[in-house]
């Protein structure tokens, strides 16, 4: 199953271009240019894997739409982006269960490369939950 | 400016002004009150003294002039009494009797006469030749005869010498005759002439017409007036003795004392000149007087110092004050500078990051079927791979630009001191090849890394460095850094070849705001912040420089502190 990734950034010829390259390898991808707007798309594609998050943007800035994710998508994971002047936000960002951080402009590998690392720990978690709910059901049913 | 600097002049002119005052008023004010108020009771207190002296002294020789009258007079009583006229008026006992008195008493009594009823003198006893000598008319006699006794005042007789009569009058067959007495003039002169004080203080005494009965010890004319007050207030007067100061001829204040004697026919008077018998209290005067004086001019040239050394301090403060607002200027200049800086690094970065990721989707498209056979294939690659290095370049800048405009991260981290300096280094090559200067290491290799803020711990030898650099811009020489661990601390050492310190300064190049680069090329913090810094860390810059021979400034960085550093953070 392809990653669902949703990319956040203000620069809207950054997420196009981006959401090109992404696609093309073989990534599904919802776009947002603000905060608010990335959480009105998260709501409605709630199994989405990654958020790809700019740190600085008008508005509600990436620290911010970061603790409303993980509010109340947890299991959801983020990636940073930030420039250098901003690694201070991006730490912030980390403390408050960011995945990982990059910086920008960043190799295209690179953000794949963490991308599929944090689809793969989002998944893993998911499979957890979902062997725990088992065991708890069959124990309920006395299966055990 | 000029303006400015003679009105900051006139401030601190009127500011020394004030405080001399201000010194002088509370220090001379209470000075002046106390030492008054105790001249003034002293002044009452000795005056006082010196009159009840005085008084007591004429009191006593009062008392010992008219007891020696009263003495002579009772000897010569008791010899009239003692013996008959018939006795006394033989001439060689006569003799006897005066002999006799003289072997008690002295020179005292000159002669003996005895004088009958009409002022014949029957019988005569002493050195002139008085017999028979007729005194009816005399007018001790006439005087003597109405009474019982009779002492004269003081008169020159028939014999022409001053002298005194005591004459003691009896009955005799109810004839009355007269037992009569010289009393030498000198033995009496002498009681009262031994009264000597000071240098004008001397006695005398007067009889109710004002002449001398004593030989005075100048030649002086008394005006009449103080001796006839003495005469009509010593009545009044309780204890017999009378004070009083009066101007004399030649304006000096003089004091008088004076008691009555002989029932109020003489006047005993003591004089002195005021200046004479208070000269201790203006000695004491004088002496308080200088010490005031002395102390006044004291207290000036130490408000005076004290004042200029205040206002000093307030014009250093005041200067240093200003200095620290330009620096404050300066500062809030550079940081907004920064900030701008870091915005426009910031937007570069955007269109930059979208530049490289249009240049990924294009080589993104060339990967495809279509590209894949076309002939400028290779070149298209080169020049997307060309837009990304350039790309990365820009990001390098514009990184750069914005961890300078960053706020100082002065959060510790692991730092491994040698690879600090060797950045260090690389940063400064540069400058130290302009300044002809050659950079030596000699680094310890096995060091452990420490927990300190790597920012600052560059700052600070950074800071060392540029100095060095600075000092032999214009001779070129050579620079050595060395670490080494000593103990529980590592140890930069920072040397150079330049003209080195002078020994004046070396106290004071950690000390903020001392520079010795010429105006608006050094602000004189550099050395204080790191000094500020390596103690916060507790550590120690210590500095070793000979005029000519170079500076040698070591650093002692502990190994412990990061942990300290850490958990205080």
């Amino acid at each position: 199953m392809k990653p669902l990734v949703l990319l956040v950034d203000d620069e809207v010829p950054f997420v196009e271009t981006m959401t090109k390259r992404l696609l093309k390898r073989d990534l599904n991808v919802n776009t947002a240019f603000s905060g608010k707007e990335a959480l009105e798309v998260l709501d409605k594609n709630r199994n989405t894997d990654v958020v790809i998050l700019d740190v600085k943007m008008p508005g509600m800035d990436g620290i911010e739409t970061l603790g409303e994710i993980k509010k109340s998508y947890p299991l959801t994971e983020v990636v940073m982006l930030t420039g250098h002047g901003t690694i201070e936000s991006a730490i912030e960002g980390m403390k408050r269960g960011a995945y990982d951080y990059l910086l920008k402009p960043c190799d295209i590998e690179q953000l794949m490369l963490k991308v599929g690392e944090a689809t793969q720990k989002k998944r893993n978690h998911e499979e957890k939950i979902r062997e725990a709910k088992v065991k708890e059901a069959m124990s309920l049913h006395g299966l055990e | 400016m000029d303006q400015e600097k003679k009105t900051h002049n006139g401030y601190y002119y009127s500011l020394t002004r004030n405080i001399l005052l201000v010194i002088i008023l509370v220090a001379i004010t209470p000075m002046i009150v106390v030492s008054s108020i105790i001249l003034y009771e002293f002044d009452i207190s000795y005056h006082e003294k010196v009159r009840a002296h005085l008084e007591e002294l004429v009191l006593k020789h009062k008392q010992s002039i008219d007891s020696f009258l009263k003495e002579k007079l009772g000897d010569i009583r008791l010899l009239a009494k003692t013996f008959s006229y018939e006795e006394l008026a033989n001439e060689s006992f006569l003799r006897d009797r005066l002999e006799l008195l003289q072997q008690n008493y002295g020179p005292v009594f000159v002669d003996l006469g005895v004088v009958n009823s009409r002022g014949l003198q029957v019988a005569y006893a002493g050195p002139f030749k008085l017999g028979q000598a007729l005194y009816s008319n005399a007018e001790w006699f006439q005087t003597a005869m109405k009474s019982d006794y009779y002492k004269s005042d003081v008169f020159l007789g028939l014999r022409g010498l001053p002298h005194f009569i005591i004459a003691v009058r009896d009955d005799w067959k109810g004839e009355p005759w007269i037992l009569r007495a010289t009393i030498d003039f000198v033995a009496f002169n002498n009681l009262v002439e031994n009264i000597r004080i000071g240098e004008t203080g001397f006695a005398f005494i007067l009889n109710k017409k004002g002449e001398f009965q004593t030989k005075p010890m100048y030649d002086l004319v008394p005006s009449k007036a103080p001796y006839n007050d003495c005469f009509a207030e010593c009545k009044e007067y309780k204890n017999g003795v009378y004070f009083i100061e009066r101007k004399d001829d030649a304006d000096n204040l003089v004091i008088y004392v004076s008691a009555l004697l002989k029932h109020g026919d003489w006047l005993l008077i003591y004089q002195q000149k005021a200046s004479d018998a208070y000269s201790d209290l203006r000695r004491t005067l004088r002496v308080t007087i200088a010490i005031v004086v002395l102390a006044g001019i004291a207290i000036v040239v130490t408000g005076f110092v004290v004042s200029r050394r205040m206002v000093n301090r307030v014009a250093e403060a005041d200067r240093e004050k200003e200095m620290i607002s330009e620096q404050v200027v300066e500062t809030g200049k550079l940081a907004s500078v920064g900030e701008l800086a870091a915005g426009i690094a910031h937007e570069i970065n955007n269109p930059v990051a979208i530049m490289v990721e249009e240049a990924g989707w294009i080589e993104d498209l060339l990967e495809e079927e279509d590209f894949k056979e076309g002939k400028n294939l290779g070149e298209f690659q080169r020049a997307l791979g060309q837009i990304r290095s350039q790309g990365r370049r820009c990001k390098e800048i514009t990184h750069k630009l914005l961890s300078f405009a960053r706020k100082t991260d002065s959060r510790p981290n692991d730092v491994q001191v040698n690879d600090l300096i060797e950045e260090l280094i690389a940063l400064s090559a540069q400058r130290a090849r302009y300044g002809n200067v050659t950079i030596h290491t000699d680094l310890q290799d096995d060091l452990p890394t420490i927990r300190v803020s790597q920012t600052e711990l560059q700052q600070v030898l950074l800071n060392l460095i540029n100095n060095s650099l600075d000092a032999m811009e214009k001779e070129g020489g050579a620079l050595e850094i060395s670490s080494r661990l000593d103990g529980e601390f590592i140890m930069v050492t920072v040397a150079d070849t330049g003209p080195g310190i002078p020994g004046a300064n070396l106290a004071r190049i950690f000390d903020p705001f001392f520079t010795t680069k010429p105006v608006g090329k050094g602000t004189g913090l550099g050395l204080s912040i790191c000094y500020g810094i390596i103690k916060k860390m507790g550590g120690d810059i210590e500095v070793r420089s000979t005029v000519g021979a170079g500076a040698t400034f070591v650093v002692k960085i502990p190994l412990e502190v990061g942990l300290q550093a850490t958990t205080a953070a």
